[in-house]
């Protein structure tokens, strides 16, 4: 047996090197352990642990009103979305009416999340793939959003706006306006994204026909989110299982048949699409009314089990409530939908070269914090 | 066959080379579409957004009055102890004893600006302040005293 952070030579000729926990194109402290026959991939181990906070059972001690601040720094770039699972879970178990209002906003901000996460997401693909120009440019539309949530909700990333039975603070004046001015200006650098990283030759080479990840296998690793749609599974929450009217709006689940890294990379470029027309079509009628319904001041769900599952920008994240009546639950669970793709990773890159596990790594989009909590 | 793909690939990567350097050369002739903000040196015409959550903070009138009670809803309301009031009894011309506060300690180094004390609050008597440059040589400078020295309750809050 050999010490975690070591490389060595294997009895059968296969070298083993340690990726990360501080490796740049990690995107955080994730730690691969791999098995190498000379620049072939034979296996491919995650160590985690490493940002481990114990958000679960730290909420055991919380209120129901407390304890969802903490999920904003599971994945932190769908701060918002994950916010607003707990509100949706808590909600189920008070059997409370959110008022339409409240709705609107949380899923104008859910779409405006998904957006700037896919944002980030495009920019990162290109660093690691090369191209550092395209993290630049998609800086520079990500953070006109991130100045929305700074206005509306008093932070970029870990917002805490969803409060059982609503959100906090009825939207800034100046929302609206700017929401438009983003749109606008993320819908005219569409053309640059496509001219600057789609269509380069280097990028083609690198990303099409690797990573291929099946129909079956991403089933049974249980791949949820853009990843799982580029292999063509439909699995999107908003369409399957509605939650804060998501029924009522018009927009197409991205499902590509292809399942390497180029059809990832273009299921998430629809998406930011689909995102941009949902944003439009609710932007200029907000319902009027409250923006919170009548919830007490010290919330006690009812004895019961509640599961509130919704689509962030990853995949499925799942929050199982176990309440027995007290102010605080009795066992809180998170489904992340980033541990179960971590999962299928050994399956796409076994037999690839170590330069592409880079890339297959991008294109599932992880972010670590998710996967350890 | 192979000499054609051979070319074709020489030319469709010149090609798309060229393509990533027009847009290059596009920004390099528009400086005004480059969006830079150059932060230490804007510190006097940068302002946070009204909302913005910097830290949390007590105000207090021309007459070194707050508005606390000391009801301790904010201290139960924040999940991770951030915010310690230490009351006292106070009594009034009329004899009667009242609660009031002693001191809010309130520790910036835990605090997670989740917003739970400002809304928790019946008496609006903190709010947050839109400070962002929050760093110091040691812990201890974060722990804060919100009430100011001889300060009292404001008249007609309960």
């Amino acid at each position: 047996m050999s010490l975690l952070g070591e490389n060595f030579m294997t009895e059968e000729g296969e070298f083993v090197i340690n990726m990360g926990p501080q490796h740049p194109s990690t995107h955080g402290v994730l730690h691969l352990k791999v098995w190498l026959d000379g620049e072939t991939i034979k296996k491919v181990q995650p160590h985690l642990g490493y940002i481990h906070r114990s958000i679960e059972k730290m909420s055991e001690r919380l209120s129901y009103r407390n304890f969802i601040y903490a999920t904003s720094r599971m994945d932190y770039l769908s701060a918002h979305i994950n916010n607003q699972a707990c509100a949706l879970a808590v909600e189920k178990g008070l059997q409370v009416e959110v008022p339409a209002r409240a709705q609107a906003i949380r899923v104008l901000l859910a779409e405006l999340t998904r957006l700037q996460s896919h944002q980030l997401w495009w920019g990162c693909t290109g660093l690691d793939l090369g191209a550092v120009t395209p993290f630049f440019y998609a800086f520079r539309e990500r953070e006109a959003i991130m100045e929305i949530f700074e206005e509306t909700c008093g932070a970029r990333l870990t917002q805490n706006f969803c409060v059982p039975g609503g959100v906090m603070y009825d939207v800034n004046p100046n929302f609206q306006k700017r929401v438009k001015d983003v749109m606008q200006q993320i819908k005219s650098k569409y053309r640059e994204y496509e001219e600057i990283l789609t269509g380069n030759v280097i990028f083609e080479n690198r990303t099409k026909g690797v990573g291929y990840l099946s129909k079956e296998d991403a089933i049974s690793f249980g791949v949820t989110g853009p990843t799982a749609r580029a292999s063509g599974i439909s699995c999107d929450i908003r369409k399957w299982f509605p939650y804060d009217g998501y029924e009522k709006l018009d927009f197409e689940e991205v499902v590509m048949e292809g399942g390497d890294c180029y059809t990832r990379y273009m299921a998430r470029i629809e998406e930011m699409k689909q995102s941009v027309h949902i944003i439009e079509q609710m932007i200029d009628n907000l319902p009027e009314g409250d923006i919170q319904g009548k919830t007490k001041n010290v919330i006690k769900l009812p004895k019961g089990e509640f599961y509130q599952k919704v689509e962030t920008a990853r995949g499925e994240l799942g929050v199982y409530i176990v309440s027995d009546g007290a102010a605080s639950p009795y066992r809180i669970k998170y489904r992340s939908p980033n541990f179960s793709n971590l999962s299928a990773l050994e399956t796409m890159s076994v037999g690839t070269k170590i330069g592409d596990l880079v890339a297959i790594m991008a294109t599932i989009d992880l972010v670590i914090p998710d996967i350890d909590r | 066959m192979f000499l054609k793909d051979y070319f074709g690939t020489i030319f469709k990567s010149i090609k798309s080379l060229l393509t990533g350097m027009r847009k290059t050369g596009y920004y390099f002739t528009h400086p005004k579409e480059i969006l830079t903000e150059e932060y230490p040196d804007n510190r006097a015409t940068l302002k946070m957004f009204d909302r913005f959550k910097g830290e949390v903070t007590m105000p207090h009138n021309e007459n070194n009055e707050h508005r606390c009670t000391g009801c301790q809803a904010c201290e139960i309301a924040c999940p991770n102890g951030t915010i310690k009031i230490i009351t006292k009894q106070e009594i009034k011309e009329d004899g009667k004893k009242k609660k009031a506060i002693e001191a809010f300690v309130y520790h910036l180094e835990l605090c997670t600006l989740c917003n739970n004390c400002i809304t928790s609050c019946p008496s609006d008597a903190i709010v947050m302040a839109q400070t962002y440059e929050h760093s110091v040589y040691d812990k201890t400078q974060l722990k804060k005293i919100l009430n100011k020295p001889g300060s009292k309750i404001m008249e007609g809050v309960e």
